[in-house]
């Protein structure tokens, strides 16, 4: 029941608001929307708590321990982002930038967004979590372009291209992932992309096949979650784009395809009895880190500022789960919430932000904490917290993926550590030039909603100093179950 | 060697494929380029029935004539009323010259059975070499997507990309269950129509559906 609200109401929000998107009161009905959604996923929480496990119309869907708490996660950020979203569209429109129809376009399809990566989430068919992924693409497509410049419509452009074409080799994949399954379960159908069953076979999968299959699976996720050198539409996209859609791409679309390739890893390292698939995922994460490191240097536009430092920690967690174990998978968790939360905070200050300031150049952008403390501090303390110092959140997950891999593999913790700091440098610069010195641009009064950036924060503050424990039992369980 | 006459026509219909790729890479008139894109489509329908035939499978029947509505007719209906109200006919002369794209595309032939080598070794003996060229015909697409600066010729490459891996599902595994057929179909239909608004939105920014329009968002701007 939880499950089938948790997937119906961002359908019904998306039709509704595909027919009174552009109204007056449609930015409450969208917070309305995600808010069903969020109770809908707490409820199936609950539930799975309860159970363990659950697997839902015909096997089709699997909700277990792991997608559990990233199902949670979208809910929320989609819901405090809807709330950030009101006022800061309203702006928009009063700007000009957008009018009825396009603000119609954004509110429906920012429902069906959610609803694709929710389908993604918890579907149990890997073809299913093929065609939902391509959908979360198509959904976000037009919204990237919401502002028809032609800086956003070469945007939108690479973002359909590269992620199309990228798509594409993840289909191939499961594709040659249904061939070697076929010969072990039999040509029964549709039981054969069936992840639980797929799980409960995978020592027997021919070795080749799923080898091959597993590349072209990386490949195509990867292009999805950011991974260098596949990287080159996140920035673009993030950057011009609407800014509530900046926060749900990188605060939850990332995620999702890490989440899918994560549960490939699974299968495949089963399937092969050895190490290659961890040892990919950690040399295109090393690759990321160091690469995006470099380019955070070069940034001039906040919100590409930003969109690079999320293909750096997309790389550490790509990195923690490719080393896999139960401390490294317990980090790369971890991560994957704290960055989140992080990220999206980050991405609701920096739009306020630019909306005042009328441009997104850095060095057009000064003291902001003399002319808007709120917005001004709340960046810093974002901005404190993606950079990895202590004492919150992202620094307990990246100390310890640092640490496990000290342990592990001290070589490449070095040029991990080398990549984090150079990253923290660039980040730390950048900072300071926008948040302190002599004010610069309009200092006209901010009618921002600061509930939403402040509550991640907070999360992320709390996480750091402390981590109930029936949290951190919850997730040294899933990273059991990942191996 | 005795091969079966359905087989043999079943590897011709492959061979076509592979040769309508290679028709598709040299091609710089886009009306032709679209045509080509919809007797690929019908092959790989001709296809799809006989390996139902054979196989007395009836969901193949159902993705033949999905084959057929959405690749013979309406998405070539779709590109060429598009191309009409967009004044798009040809496209500018492609990065790599013609014969060096077509020799390079020897090379990717090669390569790709090469890489469809462990699965042909498994694959029943009605597909051995089909999955060789659905692979071929993928790589083919793609390095047309590269070498092409039009975005309706990119457009092309990439449902000609998406025809390589339907033979590649098809002859590989016989199709992919019905859900996920019907799902993937769904995507790239939205993802035309998409497309259609998309590059109506150029048009009206720059008067023009040349890509390199699209090349000014740098690093350090």
């Amino acid at each position: 029941m939880a499950f089938l609200a948790l997937l119906a109401t961002p359908l019904l929000g998306a039709l509704v608001l595909a027919l009174a998107g552009g109204r007056r009161f449609a930015p409450e009905l969208n917070v309305l929307f995600s808010l069903g959604t969020l109770i809908a996923a707490g409820l199936l929480a609950a539930q799975v708590i309860g159970a363990g496990r659950l697997v839902l119309w015909n096997e089709q869907f699997l909700i277990d321990p792991f997608n559990v708490f990233l199902v949670t996660l979208t809910a929320f950020v989609s819901f405090t982002t809807a709330v950030f979203s009101r006022p800061y569209m309203r702006i928009e429109l009063e700007h000009g930038r957008v009018n009825g129809p396009r603000l119609r376009l954004f509110h429906s399809m920012y429902q069906l967004f959610i609803a694709t990566m929710l389908v993604a989430l918890t579907t149990n068919n890997m073809g299913l979590l093929w065609v939902s992924m391509e959908a979360a693409t198509l959904s976000t497509v037009l919204l990237v372009t919401l502002y028809r410049t032609p800086a956003s419509l070469e945007a939108g452009w690479k973002y359909f291209i590269l992620c199309g074409v990228g798509i594409a080799q993840a289909l191939f994949g499961t594709i040659l992932l249904y061939f070697a399954a076929e010969r072990v379960l039999g040509a029964t159908g549709v039981d054969a992309l069936l992840w639980t069953h797929l799980d409960a076979v995978k020592g027997e999968l021919e070795p080749a096949v799923l080898g091959l299959a597993f590349v072209f699976l990386l490949v195509g996720y990867g292009t999805k979650v950011g991974l260098a050198p596949l990287h080159n539409w996140l920035p673009d996209a993030h950057a011009e784009g609407p800014t509530p859609i900046s926060a749900v791409l990188s605060g939850l679309l990332l995620n999702v395809a890490i989440y899918a390739v994560v549960r490939c890893k699974v299968l495949v390292e089963g399937a092969l009895h050895s190490q290659l698939p961890g040892r990919m995922l950690m040399s295109f994460g090393l690759l990321s880190v160091v690469l995006a490191a470099f380019f955070l240097w070069r940034q001039r536009d906040v919100k590409r500022l930003f969109a690079y430092s999320s293909i750096e920690h997309m790389g550490i967690i790509v990195f923690a789960f490719g080393m896999g174990g139960p401390l490294a998978n317990f980090a790369g968790l971890l991560h994957m919430v704290m960055h989140s939360l992080t990220k999206s905070a980050i991405f609701f200050a920096v739009g306020h932000i630019s909306q005042i300031k009328g441009t997104q150049r850095i060095h057009r952008i000064r003291g902001l904490t003399v002319t808007h403390p709120a917005l001004g501090w709340g960046l810093v303390v974002g901005v404190a917290a993606i950079a990895g110092l202590p004492p919150l959140g992202i620094f307990m997950s990246e100390f310890l993926v640092v640490t496990s891999t000290f342990a592990r593999q001290p070589l490449l913790a070095i040029v991990l550590v080398f990549g984090i700091l150079l990253a923290f440098g660039a980040l730390l610069l950048r900072l300071t030039s926008v948040a302190f010195g002599r004010p610069r641009g309009s200092s006209a009064p901010a009618e921002a909603s600061y509930v939403p950036m402040f509550a991640h924060l907070a999360l992320v503050l709390v996480a750091g100093i402390y981590l109930p424990a029936p949290l951190v039992a919850w997730f040294q369980n899933v990273a059991r179950l990942l191996g | 060697m005795n091969i079966p006459f359905s087989l043999q026509l079943l590897n011709a219909l492959a061979a076509l494929l592979l040769l309508l790729s290679f028709a598709m890479l040299s091609q710089r008139r886009i009306v032709t380029l679209v045509n080509l894109l919809a007797v690929q489509g019908a092959v790989l329908c001709a296809a799809t029935l006989l390996l139902a035939w054979r196989t007395g499978e009836r969901h193949m029947y159902v993705s033949a004539a999905l084959t057929l509505a959405l690749k013979v007719v309406f998405l070539p209906w779709l590109l060429h009323r598009l191309m009409r109200r967009l004044a798009v006919y040809w496209d500018t002369e492609p990065m790599l010259h013609i014969s060096g794209t077509m020799m390079l595309g020897l090379l990717i032939v090669v390569f790709s059975f090469g890489l469809a080598q462990p699965i042909a070794a498994l694959a029943s003996t009605a597909t051995r070499n089909a999955v060789g060229i659905a692979v071929a015909v993928i790589l083919l697409a793609f390095l047309s997507m590269i070498t092409r600066r039009k975005a309706m010729s990119q457009v092309v490459g990439f449902l000609s990309m998406e025809n390589g891996l339907f033979f590649g599902a098809m002859s590989a595994t016989y199709g992919m269950p019905m859900v996920v057929e019907l799902g993937v179909a769904l995507d790239v239909l939205v993802a035309m129509l998409v497309l259609g608004v998309f590059f109506f939105q150029i048009r009206e920014q720059f008067d023009s559906l040349d890509l390199h329009h699209l090349e000014s968002l740098k690093e350090d701007r």
